[in-house]
């Protein structure tokens, strides 16, 4: 049961992590299909 | 056999002659060049209108109606013209975003795709899915829950280790909600709307994505530990085929001896891997949009191996559009993920509600001996056969008796078993001997089970 736990508790911290680390690696949306001339952030 | 394969083979050869058809290029002078009725009645029976007729009339000043007409245009150049530019891809667009898509406003192929995915795609995948849970649910009616059939002996064998529970949880944690969030991403604007409107959707829509596309690197680390942990003994065996042909006695008294894993179990695993590592990849493309473009080179090599021309369906096409490889990779992502989850709830199933014991396995790690004894009866050899002093066994707390002759049983026979205490437990014991022959191989190798008669 708590191996389970444990795993579940992983798959979150994986999750993030994965999301901050290609963020900041520039795989967003944001950094492949735009550039300097494009205004997203109002 | 081989008469029936040839009959077949050729049989198959001679599609290709059905989809013979020429034609001329039909008469179009009626509308003045643009489609004709015969080409609207065409496309509503759902054949194919060659458009070059179409796709090729842009940018030609000269058919544009002059400026000072009635209903002419605006500085020369026809709307038409433009529409149909944008539409088959010739327009000169410019955009300030970048990447294939930006400057596709129109995509002609993709009504394609959008049909296949709201049609067959939506009620396939989710007849499929229904239809599982339905013949499961069957089953347990008319089998109801499959138990330990002799007696319970209190002691359990540890089958998984810590790391191996770690990883099989790991992966399938995220695939229930890789899972849950793909079926949302199809079927939610159908169904989810509907019932919870707009707003409450999008919301739940754009969790559901961040959590599909983050949570999926979860799914391929444990991808790669199952693969490793467990590839050794998942690699097909003699036993296997016995154990097939009795059906893995779901439907029959006794049980076929297995080792570690079960071909049932082999098949799952297998399964897995191979449909996981596909719906990986084809994830990967979809997670880096644009970048991984696997669908024309596949096709060309299709077309290499003639394939097209025996079946009849002609050539695929090698040069594919970035949408039209993304949309290929999302339907192949989705009919092998809908195949998956099919396995998959088989799966749960058994090891849940279906199987008293099995659960343990995973839960616990530790499982009852009995149950491996009827279940993995070559395994619990392995196991209890190379512990001497150290025994891999351990007593459930709740059991009092003092000593364990059997698990000591290297050379033993069930006979020594028998005199453990319980004369209930020992008379179990032999039945279930009589029923697993192969117990009594105990000091031949396990690689080499021999069907040994019932011993009386």
């Amino acid at each position: 049961m708590k191996t389970m736990f444990i795993a579940f508790f992983a798959i979150a911290v994986i999750a993030v992590g994965a999301n901050v680390i290609l963020k900041q690696a520039g795989f967003s949306s944001k950094n492949s299909t735009s550039g300097a001339a494009v205004r997203l952030d109002n | 056999m081989l008469r029936a394969m040839i009959a077949l083979i050729l049989t198959l050869s001679f599609l290709s002659t059905a989809n013979a058809q020429g034609g001329a290029a039909p008469d179009r002078s009626a509308t003045g060049g643009a489609q004709t009725l015969g080409d609207i009645m065409t496309r509503q029976r759902g054949e194919e209108v060659d458009n070059s007729f179409r796709s090729g009339a842009t940018g030609d000043a000269s058919r544009a109606a002059d400026i000072s007409n009635q209903l002419g245009t605006l500085g020369g150049n026809s709307d038409p013209e433009l529409w149909r530019a944008l539409r088959f891809g010739s327009a000169d667009i410019t955009a300030s975003n970048t990447g294939p898509a930006a400057t596709v406003l129109i995509q002609d192929g993709g009504m394609g795709w959008l049909k296949f995915r709201e049609g067959p795609l939506t009620t396939y995948g989710g007849a499929l899915l229904m239809g599982v849970i339905a013949l499961l649910a069957a089953f347990f009616m008319y089998r109801g829950r499959i138990k330990i059939d002799g007696e319970k002996t209190g002691r359990k064998i540890t089958r998984f280790k810590a790391i191996e529970r770690f990883g099989h949880w790991l992966l399938s944690g995220s695939f229930i909600l890789l899972g849950l969030t793909g079926l949302i991403s199809l079927f939610g604007r159908k169904f989810l709307i509907p019932t919870f409107g707009h707003e409450a959707f999008s919301f739940l829509a754009v969790g559901s994505k961040w959590v599909h596309n983050n949570v999926s690197w979860a799914f391929m680390v444990a991808l790669g530990m199952i693969f490793v942990m467990w590839v050794a003994e998942n690699i097909p065996h003699r036993t296997d085929i016995n154990w097939l042909r009795k059906g893995g006695g779901i439907f029959s008294k006794g049980h076929p001896p297995a080792k570690k894993f079960n071909a049932g179990q082999k098949i799952i695993f297998w399964s897995v891997i191979v449909l996981g590592v596909s719906i990986s990849v084809s994830g990967l493309s979809l997670l880096f949009p644009f970048e991984i473009n696997m669908f024309a080179a596949t096709f060309a090599k299709i077309n290499a191996t003639g394939i097209g021309g025996l079946l009849g369906f002609g050539e695929l096409r090698e040069v594919l559009a970035p949408h039209e490889e993304m949309q290929y990779a999302q339907l192949w992502h989705s009919v092998v993920s809908f195949v998956l989850m099919a396995i998959i709830l088989a799966h749960i199933y058994i090891g849940s509600l279906g199987m008293e014991g099995a659960y343990d396995a995973m839960g616990s790690g530790d499982v009852e001996e009995q149950w491996a004894r009827e279940h993995h009866s070559l395994w619990v050899e392995e196991v209890l056969g190379e512990a001497n002093n150290v025994s891999e066994t351990r007593k459930a707390p709740a059991v009092k008796a003092a000593k364990a002759p059997a698990t000591k049983t290297a050379k033993g026979t069930s006979a020594k078993a028998a005199k453990v205490p319980a004369t209930k437990v020992a008379k179990a014991t032999l039945a279930n001997a009589a029923k697993v022959p192969v117990a009594k191989m105990v000091n031949a190798t396990a690689a080499k089970p021999k069907k040994v008669p019932p011993k009386k």
